[in-house]
């Protein structure tokens, strides 16, 4: 059977694509179509170059993958060279996703990588709609959460509220701190997403400014006595900048003698680094294994060759090693994945007239609604200085306000009347308006 | 998944034609959660809000106290308020910008509230930070001091603090610090 197909490069490889198993996906169609195939069409964007962007950069390269984007906004430092191992000292200072790229071009012939030094806010919507698969290799819930909404952006559903498989964008998303680290797949429309699972998230800890000026008790509240509060007074009109060296050695000087002055040992200038940006040592292996994870399922999305984890790995490597794998649920209600309500309409509605609809729709019955498009306050009903503003929206057509795009998502907010309850809520609407250019909205159903 | 990506490209240059152009501009579900929280605001006729920037900008707004009991009635104190892109899961970031003489607020506007910082929790909002901040004139606290020297005037003797506080919100001098008038 496979020993007609021409062996590539890996051998491991071949096992996996040329031939069927009993654990494949349901789409898998083993054969050198789809080695190939792999080879050509699948673009994968990495996102972020550094513990886990550079071993995600090898292990997909390595993985059979030819086009590959790389993209991150820092340079790199000195303290990145015990696990982003595609860089060296004379490297510092340059921009990573750059250095990545080039070496592991060097390494692995036949891959293109093609590097972007600059934020991914800079980047817009078509840049994102290219790639097939997005992995991710993040280190902020910010930047996590903007991700997110760019790929589910791109999600549509049907007439039935289904989602429409061809605008899936699949996400891979890794992240790690120390001995931990989690791996999940999030295919939009189908696994919750990023916003979905929000809440796995604990709050930071913050301590109370008090203690902070008055009453501190070990060295982390020595430090951050001296950022927050001891820099306003002196430096006040600057703001802090924790790249800047000069700024940190103050921060680092003024907690010593906050730490004298109370008795408290152990105060360093890595610990003030570490307190300040939030920072928790990293450790290659977790980086590799979360890595290996997620280049795995975003070759098991590509390929089908296996089912894909389903869906949120953990690991704690703390004493000794445990993974355990959770199936989460989507959440129907989220504002970034989830459906909405779909309501079509007329390009002469108002948008007082659309208001008025709302109350009186049975999948919605929001009554006093505000809305909200694309950041754009269209009305508010509440406080009265916002309302003033944005009176005089209520007379213009809805489609003129939503900049005449036939299909597009809105917000309200407002009061719900379930049941005789009264709750607020948050909805997210599908608006399609009908009639444009003499295109009827009779279904063609039966066809020609 | 391979087919998929094939039929992709002819999939989004429909798409894209039938669309209209792609929207750039991204709301984020923190703004979304925000936008909630201000068209849901109950606020006393003691405060009230505005928005600076405009009203497509509710991250950024100001927020006016005029306590009506207490040590602090008849003045006026002006907060500024910067809410993160992923609130809820981080508190706003809340400033006095009015100099005041309070225990718990510092002279660089620094405030000492609990549920701006340790005890900040997703589920509260908004409301819940303007009745806090409103709570702090009527209620100062000696226990959780950000100025440690209004707070020992206010633990010790009570009639003191209360014209020190006079004497600040009128516009003048307590001990070397001087107050401009805020009523």
């Amino acid at each position: 059977m496979a020993d007609a197909a021409p062996p590539s490069k890996s051998r491991d490889l071949d096992k996996l694509l040329l031939r069927p198993g009993n654990l494949v996906g349901p789409t898998f169609d083993p054969g050198v179509q789809l080695r190939d195939d792999l080879q050509e069409y699948a673009k994968i964007l990495v996102v972020g170059a550094g513990g886990l962007g550079c071993e995600l950069l090898k292990d997909l390269a390595l993985s059979g993958f030819k086009n590959l984007e790389v993209i991150d906004m820092d340079r790199i430092e000195v303290t990145n060279l015990n696990r982003q191992f595609l860089f060296r000292l004379e490297d510092v200072g340059k921009p990573k996703a750059e250095v990545a790229a080039k070496r592991v071009m060097e390494r692995v012939s036949g891959v293109n990588i093609v590097p972007h030094f600059c934020r991914i806010e800079d980047k817009d919507i078509d840049f994102y709609s290219d790639f097939n698969i997005i992995a991710l290799g993040l280190d902020s819930i910010e930047a996590r959460s903007y991700i997110n909404a760019v790929a589910c952006s791109f999600l549509e559903y049907d007439s039935d509220n289904n989602p429409r498989e061809e605008t899936m964008k699949p996400m891979v998303d890794g992240g790690t701190e120390g001995f931990k680290g989690h791996a999940r797949v999030i295919v939009p429309g189908v696994t919750p997403c990023f916003e979905c699972t929000i809440w796995l998230f604990p709050p930071q800890v913050k301590f109370p400014l008090c203690t902070l000026a008055e009453t501190p008790r070990n060295a982390a509240h020595c430090i951050e006595y001296a950022h927050l509060i001891k820099w306003d007074e002196v430096r006040s009109g600057k703001a802090f900048d924790p790249d800047n060296a000069d700024h940190m050695k103050w921060v680092y000087d003024e907690a010593v003698k906050r730490a004298e002055l109370f008795g408290i040992p152990g105060v360093t200038y890595s610990l003030t680094q570490g307190v300040v940006k939030n920072i928790i040592p990293a450790i290659a292996s977790t980086n590799a294994i979360i890595s290996a994870a997620c280049a795995l399922e975003t070759l098991k999305i590509a390929s089908a060759f296996s089912k894909t984890l389903s869906n949120y790995l953990t690991y704690n490597g703390v004493e000794g090693l445990h993974t355990k794998v959770t199936e989460f649920v989507k959440d129907k209600d989220c504002l970034v994945c989830g459906p909405g309500v779909l309501i079509e309409l007329d390009t002469t509605v108002t948008l007082q007239e659309f208001i008025d609809m709302l109350e009186g729709h049975p999948k919605l019955l929001i009554s006093k609604a505000s809305i909200t498009y694309h950041g754009k306050n269209l009305y508010m009903q509440a406080p009265p200085v916002l309302e003033e503003m944005t009176r005089s929206n209520l007379n213009l057509p809805l489609y003129d306000l939503m900049d005449k795009i036939p299909k597009d998502i809105l917000h309200a907010i407002g009061t719900i009347n379930k049941d005789n309850k009264k709750s607020s809520g948050l909805r997210k609407l599908r608006v399609d308006f009908k009639g444009i250019d003499g295109i009827t909205d009779m279904d063609m159903a039966g066809g020609a | 998944m391979i087919k998929l990506f094939k039929v992709k490209e002819k999939q989004r240059e429909i798409a894209a034609n039938a669309n209209g152009k792609a929207p750039v501009k991204k709301q984020s579900a923190g703004e979304l959660r925000l936008h909630k929280d201000i068209s849901e605001l109950n606020l006393a006729k003691t405060c009230s809000i505005s928005f600076p920037n405009g009203k497509d900008d509710l991250m950024n707004f100001e927020v006016t106290i005029q306590p009506d009991e207490g040590f602090y009635l008849g003045g006026t104190f002006l907060f500024s308020f910067q809410v993160s892109p992923i609130y809820p899961h981080e508190a706003p970031k809340v400033k006095c910008k009015t100099k005041v003489y309070h225990p718990n607020i510092d002279l660089e506007g620094n405030v000492c509230l609990n549920i701006l910082r340790e005890d900040w929790k997703p589920v509260l909002n908004i409301n819940t930070i303007i009745y806090g901040l409103f709570h702090l004139f009527t209620q100062p606290n000696y226990e959780d001091p950000l100025n440690h020297d209004a707070a020992a005037v206010l633990r010790d003797n009570p009639k003191l603090f209360e014209s020190n506080v006079r004497r600040a919100m009128a516009g003048g001098y307590v001990g070397q610090t001087f107050f401009p008038r805020c009523m």
